[in-house]
């Protein structure tokens, strides 16, 4: 039995505020940077976004004097109903509790150090209003979509964020490229939606039989037992509502097969990357499954689909992103491997996991990208890693905090990549829901992680530089404005994995309340204490992550193995196909897109032959039938009127002879009508 | 030679009708025919006499034919006009060509 | 009386004679003379039947008016360019069908019995018949006189010719 809601009004300023900043610099944005310009601007921006995250830190608090049994369904904003229709009643209500918070306060803190960082990245920007309008505007559908207490909501942040996305890839619109790819990543997007939405109208529809469809989270949880036995299509209806749900999220969360937009999205500007790309929106899957955790542990074959397709992803990803010569696309390819991670935790029923990792990944992602864009910005707008080279001495900051999220994202202990990452490992292997495969499989991944970051940090700061006179000539480090975000993700990098360390974990204590309703399906730590069993798998992993490093060190630093070796193995053909993303974006387009513009044409073909043919043949046959009636109006109805006509006048002529005018001629008929009529006078007489 | 009787007059009278129908009937010649009426008209006058003398006395008969004498006069008199209005519009009096009425 | 009978055969030989030349004449100023002697020869006939009145009345009336209005009639729709033919048209069928009017008369007249009463001696008829034209006749007397008068108006009006203009 769960408490009711706090009551806590202020908790609707903290996605409100960022609405309104978005709102101000929509609609006077152009006006304030011409008057006054940029400096404002960004105090606008940054300010609703430091007052959002202040406000979260109150929530948290609030929280946190709460025993943990009643921090759920927590605090609670409900601003009016919003659709009250049928069975169906939601609310627009926001709603705080231990997972809420915490995903509140890596979308504000980290959103908010994204935006002073672009403050400065932007600064040379003419759109520089327009495109803080779009981060606010985003900031708070992400926010809507991780406080909304109810799925409708959510799907309106979701939408939301898909769309700001879209604005904000697209930013540079002048060039087709980047709102080729702004399209494509609304469009993909799209497809999942679609799924998402097909979900909850199964959720709630298969809900109405028991009487009391909802859509709000906090009664969904005790609502939820009224889907077991039924079935859908032949699937149980949990396990299809998930499905269809997860279809959602691999859409937003880039994993396969909805993936393709996420590296195409490197075309917007490099904060975007960073905010959206890494930290919050394409998390919005992985907190989705949290979220509806409950449900989720009632479908067991949709948690390994999950835990499969997060382990292929993640590998797939990877591999791709060993031969990736662009900067931003590394990090791209990287950000969709950890994606899959994080859903491989989901998928083995370790849903805080999934979450620390999540918290985890966005502040040294967040780093690893703003880095990236300082580097970017220093080259003078240059991305292709070939060219760069030797900027440790010209980029201090850039490159150390460059070098520390690396090492996070390697997993090297103790930094916080390490025990998010061990904290899956271990539930892959040992999770009722995990296998075995699937932690060597993530292994796999770890050591080509560390490869792959490696590899870049070699070829960016380290060796000569490659890049012409013009350009090193102009190399700087960047502002402050620029550097202490920098500076404070990479510390949240070192410092955040603490909060969950294994088997003490903070962390997991803390979102017990919300994850911990389905503790059976998640048997993990307490049944088997296998302390041994843990330790050698985390030092298996590390070994590996270190022979990841060790390659690396030797191929881009030392220069002693060539790269030459595997790029050219096995005839170039794997180099090549990994090069190219395995011709994935080819297939789809060939498979979809003229697929669809093929059935396009055979529908417009259909339409014009046969429907028009029919509609042309049912034309002509009336117009043939009317030609029909035509002729016989013509000869038959107008011959008959003719022919009376004719037979008056024929007859008449003939008879009309009788009148000769003579009058001898009429005095003879006289005289034979007399006769006539005596004789038959007289007849009759004589006969009587 | 019989007695004379009733009978020869009324042949009489048949013989002088029939030839004033004859008259009538094949004259194309307008007062041909007005003639043809007059002799029918005193084939009827004889038959009114002879009756009158041979039948139950008083003479009846000869006051009918005093009237038809007078109405023969009257319709000769008229007839006649009529002729000449033909005359004058068809310049001639052959009935054959007064067939304006004519179909 | 062997005498009227030859008498009355030879009156009727010569109505029936002129009779003829009316029917058959080709000339119309001949037939016109030819029914002048018809009605000689019925005025005579009526005097053979003892109505001497009518007689007389038959040669004013007839002869002296209708006769002459007749021959007027003729001299005055005379044209010297046009021949008016009086040969008949279409004869035979006319006479065959007079032929068989006559026949089928002569038949009946034969073969009636008629009822017959003795002949008076034959008297002067002119007082009876001024008698019954003021005393039992006198309306239709009345009616006749009318009848003449309308039929010397309307002769005055057909014959009139149209005053143009």
């Amino acid at each position: 039995m769960t408490d009711a809601p706090i009551s806590a009004g202020y908790v609707a300023l903290i996605p409100l505020a960022p609405l309104v900043g978005a709102a101000v610099l929509g609609l006077g944005g152009a006006a304030l940077q011409r008057r006054l310009g940029k400096g404002p601007i960004g105090l606008i921006a940054c300010g609703t976004i430091a007052l959002s995250f202040v406000l979260s830190l109150v929530a948290f608090v609030q929280l946190l004097g709460l025993e943990p049994e009643h921090r759920v369904p927590g605090l609670l904003a409900d601003l009016f109903p919003w659709i009250h229709v049928g069975g169906l009643h939601v609310d627009i209500a926001f709603g705080v509790d231990p997972l809420s918070a915490v995903m509140i306060l890596v979308v504000t803190g980290i959103g908010g150090l994204i935006h002073v960082y672009a403050t400065g990245y932007m600064h040379d920007d003419p759109g520089y209003w327009r495109f803080f309008a779009y981060l606010n505007l985003f900031t708070f559908a992400m926010l809507t979509l991780v406080l909304g207490d109810n799925l409708l909501l959510m799907f309106v942040g979701w939408e939301g964020v898909g769309f700001c996305s879209w604005g904000l890839i697209g930013f540079w619109h002048k060039e087709l490229p980047n709102t080729t790819a702004g399209n494509k990543a609304f469009i993909v997007n799209r497809v999942g939606d679609f799924g998402f939405v097909l979900g909850i109208f199964l959720l709630f529809w298969s809900l109405a039989p028991s009487g009391e469809p909802t859509l709000v989270f906090r009664e969904l949880v005790e609502r939820v037992n009224a889907l077991r036995g039924q079935f859908v299509w032949g699937l149980p209806v949990a396990t299809a509502v998930t499905l269809l749900l997860f279809v959602g999220a691999t859409g937003k969360s880039a994993q396969i097969p909805l993936y393709v937009w996420l590296p195409d999205a490197m075309a917007g500007p490099t904060p975007v990357s960073a905010l959206i790309h890494a930290a919050t929106m394409v998390t919005a899957g992985v907190y989705m499954i949290a979220r509806l955790n409950f449900l989720f542990s009632m479908a067991p074959e949709t948690l390994a689909l999950v835990a499969v397709i997060g382990a292929a992803t993640a590998l797939l990803a990877a591999t791709i992103a060993l031969a990736q010569n662009d900067i931003k696309r590394v990090l791209a390819y990287s950000t969709v491997s950890q994606l899959g991670y994080m859903f491989l935790a989901m998928g083995v029923g370790a849903y805080a996991a999934g979450i620390f990792h999540l918290m985890t990944h966005a502040f040294f992602k967040a780093c690893l990208f703003l880095g990236a864009g300082s580097v970017i910005h220093a080259m003078g707008g240059e991305q292709d890693m070939r060219k760069m080279g030797g900027l440790w001495s010209h980029l201090p900051a850039t490159s150390r905090t460059f070098l520390v999220a690396t090492l996070a994202i390697a997993g090297c202990p103790p930094l916080a990549g390490f025990f998010s990452k061990d904290e899956i490992l271990w539930q892959a292997w040992s999770s009722t829901f995990g296998s075995g495969l699937l932690w060597v499989v993530a292994v796999l991944v770890a050591g080509m992680t560390a490869f792959y970051m490696f590899r870049q940090v070699f070829m960016v700061f380290f060796g000569e530089c490659r890049a012409d006179h013009e350009t090193q000539h102009h190399l700087h480090e960047s502002p402050p404005v620029m550097t202490v975000p920098l500076w404070l993700l990479a510390g949240g990098a070192i410092l955040a994995g603490w909060l969950g360390f294994p088997h003490h974990s903070a962390f997991e204590h803390w979102l017990e309340p919300v994850m911990g309703h389905y503790a059976a399906a998640t048997a993990s730590h307490a049944e088997t204490p296998n302390l041994g069993l843990e330790l050698a798998l985390m030092a298996i992993s590390v070994a590996v992550a270190f022979a990841g490093f060790g390659v690396a060190y030797l191929m881009y630093f030392r220069h002693r193995l060539r790269p030459e070796t595997f790029s050219e193995a096995l005839g170039g053909v794997p180099y090549r196909a990994v090069l190219n993303k395995y011709y994935v974006d080819e297939l789809y387009d060939l498979v979809f897109v003229r697929g669809g513009l093929l059935l396009c044409r055979l529908i417009a073909w259909f339409d014009l032959h046969v429907i028009d043919g029919i509609v042309n043949l049912s034309a002509a046959i009336v117009r043939g039938w009317a030609w029909l009636f035509g002729l016989i109006d013509l000869y038959i109805v107008d011959g008959a009127v003719n022919a009376v006509a004719n037979g008056t006048y024929f007859i008449g002529r003939r008879v009309r002879n009788v009148q000769t005018g003579a009058i001898s001629a009429y005095l003879y008929v006289v005289l034979i009508g007399v006769l006539g009529g005596v004789l038959l006078y007289w007849s009759w007489a004589s006969a009587s | 030679m019989s007695e004379l009787s009733l009978a020869h007059f009324v042949v009489l009278a048949a013989i002088l009708f029939s030839l004033g129908l004859f008259c009538v009937v094949t004259r194309r010649n307008a007062i041909g025919i007005l003639m043809g009426i007059e002799l029918i008209l005193n084939s009827a006058n004889i038959n009114y006499v002879a009756f009158a003398r041979y039948g139950r006395g008083g003479y009846d008969g000869q006051l009918f034919a005093i009237f038809v004498i007078m109405l023969a006069a009257a319709e000769a008199a008229i007839g006649l006009a009529i002729v000449l209005g033909i005359y004058q519009r068809f310049e001639t009096i052959d009935v054959e060509a007064t067939d304006r009425l004519r179909g | 009386m062997p005498v009227t009978t030859a008498v009355f055969y030879l009156l009727a030989a010569v109505t029936l004679g002129s009779a003829c030349g009316v029917a058959f004449g080709t000339n119309i100023l001949y037939s016109a003379f030819a029914l002048m002697g018809t009605f000689l020869g019925v005025a005579a006939i009526f005097v053979l039947l003892g109505a001497d009145f009518l007689g007389v009345i038959q040669l004013f009336v007839y002869v002296g008016g209708i006769l002459v209005l007749t021959l007027f009639a003729v001299m005055l729709t005379h044209r010297i360019d046009v021949q008016v033919s009086n040969r008949a048209v279409g004869r035979l069928p006319g006479l065959v069908v007079v032929g068989v009017v006559a026949t089928w008369m002569i038949r009946v007249a034969r073969a009636a019995r008629w009822t017959e009463g003795q002949p008076g001696p034959p008297a002067a008829t002119t007082a009876g018949i001024g008698d019954a034209f003021l005393g039992t006749y006198v309306l239709p007397f009345e009616v006749a006189s009318v009848v003449l008068l309308a039929a010397l108006i309307g002769a005055i009006v057909v014959s009139r010719k149209e005053v143009k203009g």
